[in-house]
């Protein structure tokens, strides 16, 4: 059984259409698995009775030979994705009981081509966090733990139940959402792959949203294979998203392996900063090798902007965000406070019950830079400063394809470590949040294990809608790394 | 610019004051669905049935915008011979309230759809007045509080909620409350006529907020000289005024109760308040220091909007006749200004008009239907559209005046059968022998029996000659009304052998 839990979701699909394997029987052994991975906390929801229906009937379209990109496989959904008749958290409180009577776009495109949903995965609440600890479902434990020690790491953020349940084995891929870095973190905290699509490939439909320009879904798997597939699938124009982009989707994994050679790969000199630990830089250094004995050329470029991204990002991702909450009044749906005197009373005690510390934090941050007075002190610059920060990208990207770079600054950390210092917590998307500014695509492989045997990832940031280039670039340094490791599955026993 | 218009006065204690107004009006978009969502549009539906996802602020629905509203406001924009601009934002305005479920409503704010434009108003007088327009904008609408459903429990119906509407902003450019009502008129004709608002102040499908300032004799010229807001008066908005009526109210009273702080030594606050047509009173609402701070900013889940020349100009190649052009038209067949203008007003009343007015005389067709149609629709509480006498029979009524077929006085008759009995016209003229009769034996036969009846009367008006007007009137009673009138004095006249002046 649990090598039918460690297939990759290439391998199970191909087994799944060689009918060696059918959908209800490896369905079953996935919900057998998260059963077991409780202690990780990696999902909000469990929907083992459903999944195994959607596996009985992707088998019996498997008899009739009518087989979907994803026929059968089963995956994990982030709580931020609204599934039809399956209660939806945000790993908030303020959303109560919410179930949504509708599904949203990328989960559609999914069932539509034979997925099975497992569950929906914790994350930090409303996307907002970096270790999966702003969660009102308590935290995630990260399946990896450093060498000789029984601390619980943080799977990293937003997307930690994703990326620990694609780590730990409990589904063979995951949907993510990643508005400043929020897939890729987390994957390379975890060992594993994330890609953040260009935005505009996915739809946003039916997500709930953090921060409108910035949010985009996205895969999280076992390999960049998997990546492909799952992209394949989830991306599409929606009629219902005015900013999904009709760009043609084309077969990601036929073009996985096309090579490098003559693939101009820029190093951002930016982004050798401060704080990064030597062993990151190390990687990093490996990775641009490791790419030009495949042949690619490396170029060093520069992003001059790049120290103002994350000053950026936190001004536009909570203005948006400011806004994008409002709606969650106790009104119409989730909760409503108890007792309150008049309409404003309810306001207050709803959502001050309702919302955790971080998301109220970034609620007020973001009224604050939009009031008269500041609008134009923060809001108004930002977005200067995001233009100019697209810019660089736009710039660099005519002396190479794709930019390396590293994806975090460091390993998973302890849990707690960081939750009292938000500044520090915020550093966590150093190196991700400018392509999320920029609306590019980005993703992490993972590259290599620090000392305490804890996984790192590289980053590879692609032109807009050029995934199919960045899959291929992924791909090499997967292939040159070869990163076989998985954590150890402590909480089995 | 053209010559500053005539000064419009309050009188008050310290001196003559002048008021200045300036107005936003909210339009409702003609269309099927919402602006943002597919959602019916249709009035008087039961609370919350036309409602969907988007409409109600669920999590992760997003907006999508309705082409059709787009189209209406740029042909709303075209018709107020404004510039339209190829590229607009929509923003998010953010406040707080039960009947806003997203918490925002997508409005536009910098960039809005449509520039400058102008509108003219007829005033009774014949004066022309011309009204800057500074920009028309869309947003979304809000939804109904219910709060007399329940004893201690508000209810929200969002039927209303994210339907379009056009907020149309004028330059502080109306001095009269009888302005500011013509171009509340004016501006509901125009929107008519193009179909893009069907103008039913009653549904509330057009409101308007009213910007007051009263400033002393001279200032609003030299705003005008200046374009500087330091000559007016600081302004009050009133509003949500919903008649034409309450518009001519609610100013009046502004302007004396602004007049009359400042006078009495206070100063006028810039604030928002309430129309109470109950009282004839308008009461503060809200200062500027407790007015919202909407934090507006882009909406990020929507790309600027972004127009192609070509469609704008298809657009504008299918504008109706719009009521000034219509307007001059009418007044080139002969009609005057005022005239011309009621008839345009509206755009069913034009079109009935013209159809009335075809191969008879313009000024002749205007006069019935001003005096005789009008009038009875007056009378019976009734609009253009259920006019019981159609243009067409009206047209052979008309006809026949003019071929002398029937007096007018007979016209006048016959338009009372048909209009609560039916029928038409010309046969009813035949059966009851209602043609005038210019038969010059039968007038004669009339005559010399007046004659004969009356010696007395004949010496006299000999005398007087003046007095042929009542031998007119008996013979034109002999013959039941039908004789022609100009026949009958004509005869008269060889008869009694009276001077030509008569």
């Amino acid at each position: 059984m649990s090598d039918q839990i460690a297939m990759t979701l290439a391998e199970a699909r191909d087994a799944i259409r060689a009918k060696k394997i059918s959908s209800k029987e490896l369905t079953g052994a996935f919900v057998a698995a998260i059963e077991k991975a409780r202690p990780l906390n990696a999902f909000i929801t469990e929907a083992g009775e459903q999944a195994m229906l959607m596996a009985d009937a992707a088998d019996r379209r498997i008899a009739k030979g009518e087989v979907g990109a994803l026929e059968g496989l089963p995956l994990a959904i982030k709580d931020l994705f609204c599934t039809k008749g399956v209660r939806t958290t945000a790993a908030s409180k303020i959303l109560g009981n919410f179930v949504p009577p509708y599904e949203s776009t990328v989960t559609q495109n999914l069932w539509d081509a034979g997925a099975v949903m497992l569950g929906k995965t914790n994350l930090d609440e409303f996307a907002m966090g970096s270790s999966n600890e702003t969660s009102a479902f308590g935290p995630v434990f990260n399946p990896w733990r450093a060498n000789n020690s029984n601390a619980n790491l943080v799977p990293g953020g937003s997307s930690g139940g994703s990326s620990a349940a694609v780590a730990a084995d409990l589904c063979l891929a995951a949907t993510g959402t990643d508005t400043g870095g929020s897939i890729r973190q987390p994957a390379a905290v975890t060992g594993r792959v994330g890609l953040k699509p260009t935005y505009g490939r996915c739809s946003r439909f039916g997500i709930v949203a953090f921060a409108s320009s910035l949010d985009q879904a996205g895969p999280m798997t076992k390999t960049v294979r998997d990546a492909a597939i799952m992209l394949g699938t989830m991306a599409s124009v929606d009629a219902k998203d005015s900013t999904s982009m009709d760009v043609p989707v084309p077969d990601y994994e036929k073009l996985l392996e096309g090579g490098i050679k003559g693939l101009k790969v820029g190093i951002p000199k930016e982004y050798r900063i401060d704080g990064v630990s030597a062993e990151i830089n190390a990687l990093w250094s490996k990775g641009a090798e490791w790419m030009k004995a495949q042949g690619a050329e490396i170029v060093e470029v520069s992003l001059p902007h790049t120290k103002y991204a994350l000053p950026t990002y936190y001004i536009v991702a909570p203005a948006e965000c400011s806004s994008n909450l409002a709606r969650y009044d106790g009104v119409r749906f989730g909760h409503r406070a108890s007792g309150a005197r008049d309409i404003t009373d309810l306001y207050e005690k709803s959502r001050g019950e309702g919302f955790g510390a971080e998301v109220q934090r970034r609620i007020l941050i973001g009224t604050y830079v939009l009031s008269a007075g500041y609008y134009d002190a923060y809001y108004s610059r930002a977005q200067k400063l995001r233009t100019l920060i697209k810019r660089d990208f736009d710039q660099a990207f005519e002396k190479c394809d794709v930019l390396l770079t590293p994806t975090t600054p460091g390993p998973a950390f302890a849990v707690g470590a960081k939750t009292t210092d938000p500044l520090e917590m915020y550093l966590q998307d150093v190196f991700t949040v400018t392509v999320n500014l920029a609306g590019l695509p980005g993703i992490s492989v993972p590259a290599g294990l620090t000392e305490s045997c804890l996984p790192l990832g590289l980053q590879l940031i692609g032109k807009a809608f050029d995934e199919a280039t960045l899959l291929r670039a992924a791909y090499a340094i997967e292939t040159a790394a070869d990163f076989k490791h998985s954590p150890a599955k402590w909480w089995n026993v | 610019m053209s010559a500053a218009p005539k000064s419009k006065t309050l009188k008050g204690e310290t001196g003559d004051w002048e008021i200045v107004i300036g107005m936003e009006v909210h339009a409702q978009v003609l269309s099927q669905s919402k602006l943002f969502s597919g959602a019916s549009t249709e009035f008087g539906a039961e609370p919350n049935n036309q409602v969907s996802f988007i409409d109600a602020g669920f999590p992760g629905m997003l907006p999508v915008i309705n082409e059709k509203c787009i189209e209406q406001a740029v042909r709303t924009g075209l018709g107020l011979k404004a510039q339209i601009n190829l590229r607009s934002l929509f923003d998010r305005k953010n406040y707080f309230y039960p009947d806003l479920p997203q918490g925002y409503q997508i409005s536009q704010f910098k960039d809005p759809i449509v520039g400058e434009g102008e509108v003219f108003i007829d005033l009774k007088d014949g004066e022309t007045v011309k009204v800057g327009i500074e920009r028309l904008h869309l947003e979304q609408d809000a939804g109904k509080s219910l709060h007399d459903q329940h004893p201690n429990s508000s209810f929200v119906d969002l039927n209303r909620s994210g339907i379009a509407l056009m907020e149309i902003v004028t330059k502080p450019h109306m001095r009269s409350s009888e302005e500011a009502a013509a171009f509340l008129k004016k501006l509901r004709a125009i929107v008519r006529y193009l179909g893009t608002c069907d103008g039913n102040m009653d549904e509330g499908s057009m409101r308007a907020d009213v910007n007051v300032s009263v400033c002393k004799v001279g200032g609003y010229e030299k705003f005008r000289e200046t374009g500087s807001f330091k000559n007016l008066g600081t302004r009050c908005e009133i509003k949500n005024v919903n008649s034409m009526r309450f518009i001519v109210q609610a100013v009046e009273y502004e302007a004396r109760r602004q007049i009359e702080v400042i006078e009495g030594g206070g100063t006028i606050r810039q604030e928002t308040r309430l129309y109470d047509s109950k009282v004839g009173e308008t009461r503060s609402m809200r200062s500027k220091e407790e007015a919202h701070d909407y934090r507006y900013f882009p909406d990020p889940d929507l790309l600027p909007l972004e127009l192609d020349a070509d469609w704008v100009e298809a657009i504008r190649k299918t504008l109706p006749e719009l009521p000034d052009e219509k307007k001059a038209r009418f007044m080139a067949l002969g009609l005057g200004a005022y005239d011309a203008s009621v008839l345009v007003a509206e755009r069913e009343l034009a079109d009935f008009y013209e159809e009335m007015a075809k191969g008879v005389d313009a000024k002749a067709a205007a006069n019935w239907l001003n005096n005789e149609i009008l009038g009875r629709l007056n009378r019976d509480g009734l609009s253009i559209t259920q006019v019981p006498v159609s243009a067409a029979a009206n047209n052979a009524i008309i006809t026949m005046v003019g071929d002398k077929t029937i007096s007018g006085k007979i016209a006048k008759d016959l338009l009372d059968i048909v209009w609560t009995e039916g029928g038409d016209p010309k046969q009813v003229v035949e059966q009851r022998g209602m043609k005038q009769v210019t038969d010059t034996g039968a007038i004669d036969a009339a005559i010399e029996a007046v004659i004969a009846a009356n010696p007395d009367k004949v010496e006299e008006v000999k005398a007087k000659p003046k007095l042929s007007a009542w031998f007119v009137g008996q013979v034109m009673k002999q013959t039941g009304g039908k004789a022609n009138p100009v026949a009958v004095n004509a005869a008269l006249k060889t008869r009694l052998n009276l001077p030509d002046e008569g």
